[in-house]
C-alpha cells in the first residue's frame, strides 16, 4: 500500500480546488442558494468538469482524468469544507464507478457524459428511512424482452436534477440495478424539503418500461456494479464530512481565540481548551481512516469495505461531534440562522443517514472484524 | 524496478539468512511479556543461555538499536531498512533482544544532545545491555509539572552535591544509573534553572524503596539522595538548560507509551478476544460498547501509520505525539474495561483463566497518568498545536 500521505499530485489538487472553491463556492454562497430556493448551480458544476473532477474517476478513453479515489477524497474534502452543493459524489463518484464496472459502448459514453459534465445522476436505492439495499422491494417484473417497474424510492439525493437515475429494483432471482433517464414515463419526482437545504427526492415508479439495454450489469446480479459504486460514494462522503467537521472546527476555534468574556479570549479557559483539543485529536484521527479508504479503493478495492465502513463510522462520528461542539462553544450566536454553523449541523445529519449511518457500518466494521 | 528496490531486497534476503541462522529457535515464539523481555545491566540474570546468546549476537550486528550510529553501537540504518529488519523479525517471531529506558529515552537524548565523548562513553553499554538506566524526572508535589522539581544540585567545585527526592521512578531499585533533572539555580524561572544530570546509583547517598500498587507489583519506586557527589562532566547539554533535554525525551517517552497501544491495536481483533471471553460476545450492550472501541482502535493504529509515513518522509511529528499518547492510552483503558466485563466472574481473580488480565487491566490506568497525564496532553494539543492563549 502506498503511504497515507498525500501525493505531490493530491497537494496540488488539494491547493488549487480550495483556491478555487474560496472564491467561487464560499460558505456565503451555499446561503445564497438556499436563500434563493435553489438546490443545483449550474454554473460551478459547468467549472467543476471544466477543471476535471467531474472526471476524477472517469478513465481517461472515456475523456475523464482518472485520477482515482484518494483524488476523489481530497475534491469531497475540499467541497465540504465550505458546503458546496454539487452532485459531485453521486454523479462523478457513485454513478461513474458503477458504469466503470461495465465494458459497454454505452456504459462509456455515459461516462464520457459526466466527465463533459453534461449529465447528473441520482441513486434511487432506498425505500425506507434507513439505509439498507437488501430490503429493496420495488419490482422489476419481467414483461416480454423487457421489464416493468414498480414502487418507490426514497432519499433520492439529487434526484430532482437529475438527468438520469440508477435504480435498484428486485428480480425474479435477485436485485438488478437500471440505468433509465429520470423523464421515463410513469417516473414521478418529488423534491422533498430537506434540513440541509439540498436536493432530495421521492421517485415513485409506476409501470415503468425498461429494456434489457437498461440494466446496468446483468440481470439478478446488481451488487458487482452496485457495492463498489456505493464504497465509492461511502468513502467519499466520509471525506465530505471530515472537509464539514475541518470547516466546523476552523470557525470554532477562530471564535474561540477572538471572543471575549469576563476580559478574557475565551481560549484561555482550559474547559474549552480540552474540549477543542478532544475535538481535534478525533478529526486527525478520523483523516487517516478516511486517507485509508481512499487508497484502498484504488489498491485494493475487492477488499475495501472494512477500510470503508471504517471512515464511514468515524467520518459520522466525528461530523456529530464537531458541529455540536462548534454550536455549543459558539453559545447562542451558534443558534442564529444569521450565523453559519447550523448549515454545518444540518449537513452533518444529512450526510450521517446518506448511504448508511454508524450502526450500519459499525455492524459492517465488526463482520470484517469477525464479531 | 528501481536501484533502491534492489538494494533494499538485497538486503531483506541478508537479513531473513542472518536472522535464520542466528536466532536460537527458543527465541522465536514472539513472547513480549514481562517474562520475555531482557532489560540487561550489570546485575542482570538472564533466564537462559539462549536469551543471552541472541542479546549478544543482536548486539554485534548494531541491532538492538539499529537506526544509532555504528560507532555508538548500533548499525546506522535509515528507517526503511530498519523497518525491514522489523518485518522480518515479526515474522520469524523472534523476541526482541533487549529493551530498556537506555534504549528508549537516554539514547535518543544524548543523540541529539549529548557530546561526543558522552556519547561515546555511555551509548555503547547501552546497545550491548551492560548498563540498565532508569529515569528521574517526578517528584512527590511535582506530578505532571515536571519543571517545578526542587530536587538540587549545589556547586562544589568540579561536582555537584545533590539533595532531595524522586518518586515513580520505573525500576530505580534494579537500575545502574539514573538520568535526572535537577535544580542548579533556584533564582531562575522555573524552566531555566533546570540541568539534566547522570547520575551513578552505587554513588553513596541515593537509595531506593519500592511502591506497591494497585495492580498488586509495580516496577515503580522512589528514589532519595542525600548529599550525593556528581561530577559536573555528567552534565548533558548546558548547564540550566536541561529543560530541552527533558523536552526532547518526553517526545520519545509519550511515542513509546502510545505505541505501546500498538502491540494491542495491531494485534488480535477485540471482538475475538471477547468471544472467547463470554463464548460469542452476545450482550447486546457490550457488543455495541466493543465494536465501537475497535472502530476507534483500527482509527488511531492507522493513525499512527501516517505519522510513521510522516516521519519517514522527513516531515516530524512534534507536538501531534500528544494526541496519539491521549488517544492511545485512553482507548486502552476503555479496551481493558470490556475485556474485563466480557470476563466477568472469571477476570476478577488473580492467576485465573484470564492470566494476568486484572493486573493488566490496573495497570492501563497509569498509562494515562505516567508521562503526562492525559489533560496535560490535551493542553499541550491546545497551546502548541491550535494555538490557543496559555
Amino acid at each position: 500500500m502506498s503511504t497515507l500521505l498525500l501525493t505531490e499530485d493530491e497537494t496540488m489538487l488539494q491547493d488549487a480546488a480550495r483556491g478555487f472553491l474560496d472564491g467561487a463556492a464560499p460558505v456565503s454562497h451555499f446561503r445564497k442558494l438556499r436563500d434563493a430556493g435553489q438546490t443545483h448551480d449550474a454554473k460551478l458544476w459547468a467549472e467543476m468538469a471544466q477543471m476535471g473532477w467531474t472526471g476524477v474517476l472517469v478513465p481517461e478513453d472515456a475523456g475523464g482524468s482518472d485520477m482515482g479515489h484518494a483524488a476523489a477524497a481530497v475534491l469531497a474534502g475540499e467541497l465540504g469544507k465550505t458546503l458546496v452543493t454539487s452532485p459531485f459524489i453521486s454523479t462523478a463518484v457513485i454513478a461513474a464507478t458503477a458504469l466503470r464496472q461495465v465494458a459497454t459502448d454505452r456504459a462509456r459514453d455515459a461516462l464520457a457524459a459526466i466527465a463533459d459534465g453534461s449529465v447528473i445522476y441520482g441513486l434511487a436505492v432506498d425505500e425506507g428511512a434507513k439505509h439498507d439495499p437488501d430490503a429493496t422491494q420495488l419490482e422489476a417484473k419481467a414483461d416480454g424482452n423487457g421489464f416493468r417497474l414498480s414502487g418507490t424510492k426514497g432519499f433520492v439525493v439529487d434526484g430532482s436534477n437529475a438527468d438520469r437515475l440508477l435504480v435498484l429494483a428486485k428480480t425474479d432471482a435477485g436485485l438488478t440495478l437500471f440505468d433509465l433517464p429520470a423523464d421515463r414515463e410513469g417516473i414521478t419526482r418529488t423534491g422533498q424539503n430537506m434540513v440541509d437545504a439540498r436536493d432530495a427526492a421521492q421517485v415513485t415508479f409506476d409501470n415503468v418500461q425498461a429494456t434489457g439495454d437498461d440494466v446496468l450489469g446483468s440481470v439478478d446480479d446488481a451488487m458487482t456494479v452496485l457495492k463498489p459504486a456505493l464504497e465509492a460514494g461511502q468513502a467519499a462522503l466520509s471525506a465530505e464530512m471530515l472537509g464539514l467537521s475541518a470547516g466546523a472546527f476552523a470557525m470554532t476555534v477562530g471564535y474561540l481565540k477572538e471572543r471575549k468574556q469576563f476580559g478574557v479570549e475565551i481560549g484561555r479557559f482550559q474547559a474549552l481548551q480540552h474540549r477543542a483539543a478532544h475535538l481535534w485529536s478525533e478529526t486527525e484521527i478520523t483523516l487517516s481512516a478516511v486517507r485509508h479508504a481512499g487508497r484502498k479503493l484504488d489498491e485494493d478495492p475487492d477488499n475495501a469495505t472494512l477500510a470503508v465502513s471504517l471512515a464511514k463510522a468515524r467520518a459520522t462520528q466525528t461530523a456529530k461531534l464537531a458541529v455540536i461542539e462548534g454550536v455549543q462553544m459558539h453559545g447562542g450566536i451558534g443558534m442564529t440562522d444569521d450565523f453559519d454553523m447550523g448549515f454545518f449541523m444540518k449537513r452533518a445529519r444529512v450526510a450521517t443517514e446518506w448511504l448508511g449511518d454508524y450502526g450500519y457500518h459499525a455492524a459492517k466494521v465488526a463482520a470484517a472484524r469477525g464479531f | 524496478m528501481s536501484m533502491s528496490d534492489d538494494a533494499l531486497n538485497a538486503f531483506r534476503a541478508e537479513v531473513r539468512t542472518w536472522l535464520e541462522e542466528n536466532c536460537p529457535q527458543e527465541m522465536r515464539d514472539g513472547a513480549s511479556g514481562e517474562d520475555a523481555i531482557v532489560w540487561g545491566g550489570r546485575n542482570w540474570k538472564f533466564k537462559s543461555d539462549a536469551q543471552k546468546l541472541w542479546l549478544e549476537r543482536m548486539a554485534s550486528k548494531g541491532w538492538t538499536v539499529p537506526t544509532w550510529p555504528v560507532e555508538y553501537g548500533g548499525a546506522g540504518l535509515d528507517r526503511a531498512h530498519h523497518k525491514i529488519l522489523l518485518d522480518e523479525m515479526r515474522k520469524m517471531g523472534a523476541r526482541v533482544p533487549l529493551q530498556s529506558f537506555g534504549i528508549w529515552m537516554l539514547g535518543p537524548a544524548l543523540l541529539a544532545f549529548g557530546s561526543h565523548e558522552q556519547k561515546l562513553q555511555y551509548l555503547p553499554p547501552i546497545a550491548r545491555g551492560e548498563v540498565r538506566w532508569c529515569q528521574g524526572y517526578s517528584e512527590p508535589g511535582a506530578g505532571s509539572d515536571l519543571a517545578s522539581v526542587q530536587t538540587k544540585a549545589e556547586s562544589d567545585g568540579d561536582h555537584y552535591i545533590v539533595n532531595g527526592q524522586k518518586i515513580w521512578t520505573s525500576y530505580a531499585d534494579k537500575a545502574d544509573c539514573i538520568f535526572a533533572l535537577v535544580r542548579t539555580d533556584r533564582d531562575a524561572p522555573k524552566h531555566l534553572g533546570i540541568t539534566f544530570l547522570l547520575i551513578d546509583m552505587e554513588t553513596p547517598g541515593v537509595t531506593t524503596k519500592p511502591i506497591r500498587l494497585i495492580s498488586g507489583k509495580s516496577p515503580f519506586c522512589e528514589t532519595f539522595f542525600d548529599d550525593v557527589r556528581v561530577p559536573k562532566a555528567n552534565v548533558v547539554g548546558t548547564e540550566n538548560r536541561g529543560w530541552d533535554v527533558a523536552k526532547h525525551l518526553l517526545t520519545h517517552e509519550r511515542e513509546m507509551i502510545s505505541g505501546g497501544g500498538q502491540g494491542l491495536l495491531g494485534g488480535r481483533p477485540l471482538g475475538a478476544v471477547l468471544s472467547e471471553q463470554d463464548g460469542g460476545l452476545t450482550d447486546p450492550v457490550l457488543r455495541a460498547e466493543a465494536m465501537a472501541c475497535e472502530i476507534d482502535a483500527l482509527a488511531v493504529a492507522l493513525t499512527l501509520e501516517r505519522y510513521k509515513d510522516q516521519a519517514e518522509s522527513g516531515g516530524g511529528v512534534g507536538d501531534a505525539s500528544a494526541m496519539l499518547k491521549y488517544a492511545g492510552t485512553e482507548l486502552n483503558k476503555r479496551r481493558h474495561e470490556l475485556m474485563m466485563s466480557a470476563g466477568g466472574a472469571d477476570a476478577l481473580i488473580w492467576d485465573g483463566k484470564h492470566d494476568g488480565l486484572a493486573a493488566d487491566w490496573l495497570r492501563t490506568k497509569a498509562n494515562s497518568i505516567e508521562g503526562g497525564t492525559s489533560e496535560v496532553m490535551l493542553s499541550i494539543i491546545s497551546r502548541r498545536v491550535l494555538g490557543l492563549p496559555a
